[in-house]
């Protein structure tokens, strides 16, 4: 893993706003993320979530604010930037009609690796995701579970600082979930850095941290007990569920 | 250190290399892409070398001689030597030959009336007549240039017999640069430019639109790649592909249709970067502007149409409305259909064709400027 660029916070936003027309996608955000944490970006639909992970990639500039990651400005040291995170959105972003291998071959030698090391680096990785069996398989005939896993070792075969994860376990079954948090868990002991979007409240509760998110506003930030006693509810589903409906309410 | 190794290194590590090798992969895979880049231009030369024959001959003719004598024989003979024209058969009366021509088994009819020996004898005019299926206009046309050449023939040799003096006139036509009249000689340059514009636009398109469906242009703008990169990672192969499909309509023309290249060769391939230029510039526009393959393949046939049409590939330009010649000169494929014939079956140089040349340059440039800034813009 190559040194971090700073022995500072992963992330820093200071004031982040992006609006859409007369949209305001996302309010003044400000957050912290600490080096080794899994972050967890919290809200219902349309709360930003999305919006918050594309600008922090460079897939989107900020209408207002600032942000760095690894230490970069993300509008003004997009190239830095880039070299040092990992990106699985919700898609997964494979091609189809590439193999496994050929798939993380393309991303890893976009990302800088190249020759021996590139292909040691490889064998390594495949092994560590378990993606063995399937190496020489059309990605587009893999089922959900492999599909995810395999883009997730796309997206972390140059061993990035920073990993962000735009719901990326969305339309996969229980077992594969499993498997795939206990490689986001290796990564973060590793000292990599996650944020993580999610749906699924049992997700939210593995999270270290959290941010919750609504029409674009933090309204909560902490650890999951803070969470739930800031509120009052007794879990993060509670609280998820009192927020969508005073947001609805808020809407009739 | 110098500069060199490091230029060296840049090559060797940029980005666009394994763009390249993906790209390639996947159209290899892709069995629509694989199949429009192999099979196009081998059916295309053959279909349209083969099969469209524009310049119209051997119109199956019935006739119908009342006058049963030498001289009406000696008209007949000179018609059906004509090569427009061949002998469908003897009919008995007017209705039968009618009948030929309604039911399609002829395209004309020669009616020669009793009278027609007795006069040509006497020294008066003769009338004959030829019924011609119009249905077709270009068939139409081939049969009524063909009777009046025809018959113009016999009447020279007529008067000349009576006054047994030398012909006045004596128009010798020699067809140039394609002596025989071919169409595939006409048609195999075309061909060359047509596929060009479908590789270049329509399977362009369609490649960047679908990394936009997929989700994996998005992915590419995380990583570091670079537009640059990413662009001509894209565009390049391509480019490769034309080449290939240049080169094999080229040699299968001179196998197959004889189509000779009398110009020179490096230079229609130095000619043809503007053209490819030009086009890649409007695949990558329509690749901004659609939101799905399917979209991307309907603005690449819309395109498609006008330069099958209008470009002067299949129809004169010349005997085109003003309108539609207008539309024309906006067309890259105009420009250079006129270098691909100059060069293949004139052996036109450089000095003559800096016109279309300069033309195309200047589309191209527009074309692709215009477009690779969408280009950037979308991928913001």
């Amino acid at each position: 893993m190559t040194a971090p660029a700073t022995q500072g916070p992963t992330v820093v936003t200071e004031g982040l706003r992006k609006v859409f027309g007369s949209l305001v996608a996302v309010e003044r955000l400000d957050l912290t993320i600490n080096r080794g944490e899994v972050f967890g970006l919290l809200g219902p639909n349309g709360s930003g979530k999305t919006t918050t992970i594309r600008m922090l990639c460079g897939l989107m500039a900020p209408t207002e604010g600032r942000a760095t990651v690894v230490g970069f400005d993300v509008e003004r040291e997009a190239e830095r930037v880039r070299t040092r995170i990992g990106y699985m959105s919700q898609r997964y972003g494979l091609y189809d009609d590439l193999t496994a291998y050929e798939n993380m071959r393309f991303y890893a030698t976009v990302y800088g690796l190249h020759g021996r090391a590139r292909d040691e680096r490889l064998e390594q990785h495949i092994a560590e995701m378990g993606l063995g069996e399937r190496r020489n398989q059309l990605a587009g005939t893999l089922s959900g579970g492999w599909k995810q896993r395999l883009a997730l070792g796309c997206a972390t075969a140059h061993e990035p600082e920073m990993l962000f994860l735009d719901e990326p376990t969305a339309g996969v079954d229980p077992a594969a979930r499993r498997d795939f948090w206990a490689s986001i868990y290796a990564l973060a002991a590793r000292g990599t850095t996650i944020l993580v979007t999610t749906h699924y409240m049992d997700e939210a509760e593995r999270c270290q941290r959290l941010a919750f998110l609504s029409r674009g506003k933090l309204i909560g930030l902490g650890t999951v007990d803070e969470i739930t006693t800031q509120f009052g509810q007794p879990t993060i589903e509670d609280v998820f569920i009192a927020l969508q409906r005073k947001d609805e309410g808020a809407h009739a | 250190m110098s500069d060199t190794p490091r230029f060296v290194d840049r090559l060797r590590y940029s980005r666009f290399w394994p763009m390249l090798w993906k790209e390639f992969i996947q159209i290899r895979r892709d069995r629509l892409t694989l199949g429009m880049i192999l099979v196009l231009p081998a059916a295309q030369l053959l279909l349209f070398g083969y099969a469209i024959q524009t310049d119209v001959r051997h119109l199956p003719t019935v006739v119908l001689d009342e006058s049963r004598t030498s001289e009406s024989r000696a008209l007949v003979t000179t018609l059906m030597n004509s090569g427009v024209f061949d002998p469908a058969g003897e009919v008995a009366d007017r209705a039968t030959a009618r009948r030929a021509l309604d039911a399609g088994t002829a395209n004309a009819a020669l009616v020669i009336p009793p009278e027609y020996g007795r006069e040509v004898a006497a020294g008066r005019t003769a009338t004959v007549q030829m019924l011609v299926d119009a249905a077709d206009p270009q068939t139409a046309g081939a049969a009524i240039s063909g009777a009046q050449l025809g018959a113009q023939a016999r009447a020279t040799q007529i008067i000349a017999e009576r006054v047994s003096l030398a012909n006045p006139l004596d128009m010798r036509v020699r067809p140039l640069y394609n002596p025989a009249q071919r169409s595939a000689v006409f048609i195999v340059p075309g061909v060359i430019g047509v596929l060009l514009t479908i590789t270049l636009t329509l399977i362009t398109a369609t490649a960047i639109v679908r990394e936009r469906e997929r989700g994996t242009l998005e992915q590419l703008i995380v990583t570091p790649i670079g537009k640059t990169s990413l662009m001509l990672g894209k565009l390049v192969p391509f480019v490769i592909v034309g080449y290939v499909q240049m080169t094999v309509v080229l040699t299968m023309g001179w196998v197959f249709f004889r189509v000779p290249i009398v110009g020179s060769l490096p230079l229609l391939y130095l000619l043809t970067i503007p053209f490819i230029i030009a086009s890649l510039g409007v695949g990558l526009l329509i690749s901004t502007v659609a939101r799905s393959q399917a979209q991307a393949m309907q603005l690449s046939f819309f395109f498609m149409l006008p330069n099958i049409l209008l470009s002067g590939y299949l129809f004169p330009r010349m005997s085109m409305p003003l309108p539609a010649q207008f539309v024309g000169l906006a067309l890259p494929l105009t420009y250079y259909l006129k270098i691909l014939r100059g060069l293949m079956l004139k052996g036109t140089g450089f000095a003559d064709l800096w016109r279309p040349t300069g033309s195309l340059v200047v589309l191209a440039v527009l074309l692709f400027t215009i477009s690779v800034r969408r280009f950037h813009k979308t991928i913001e």
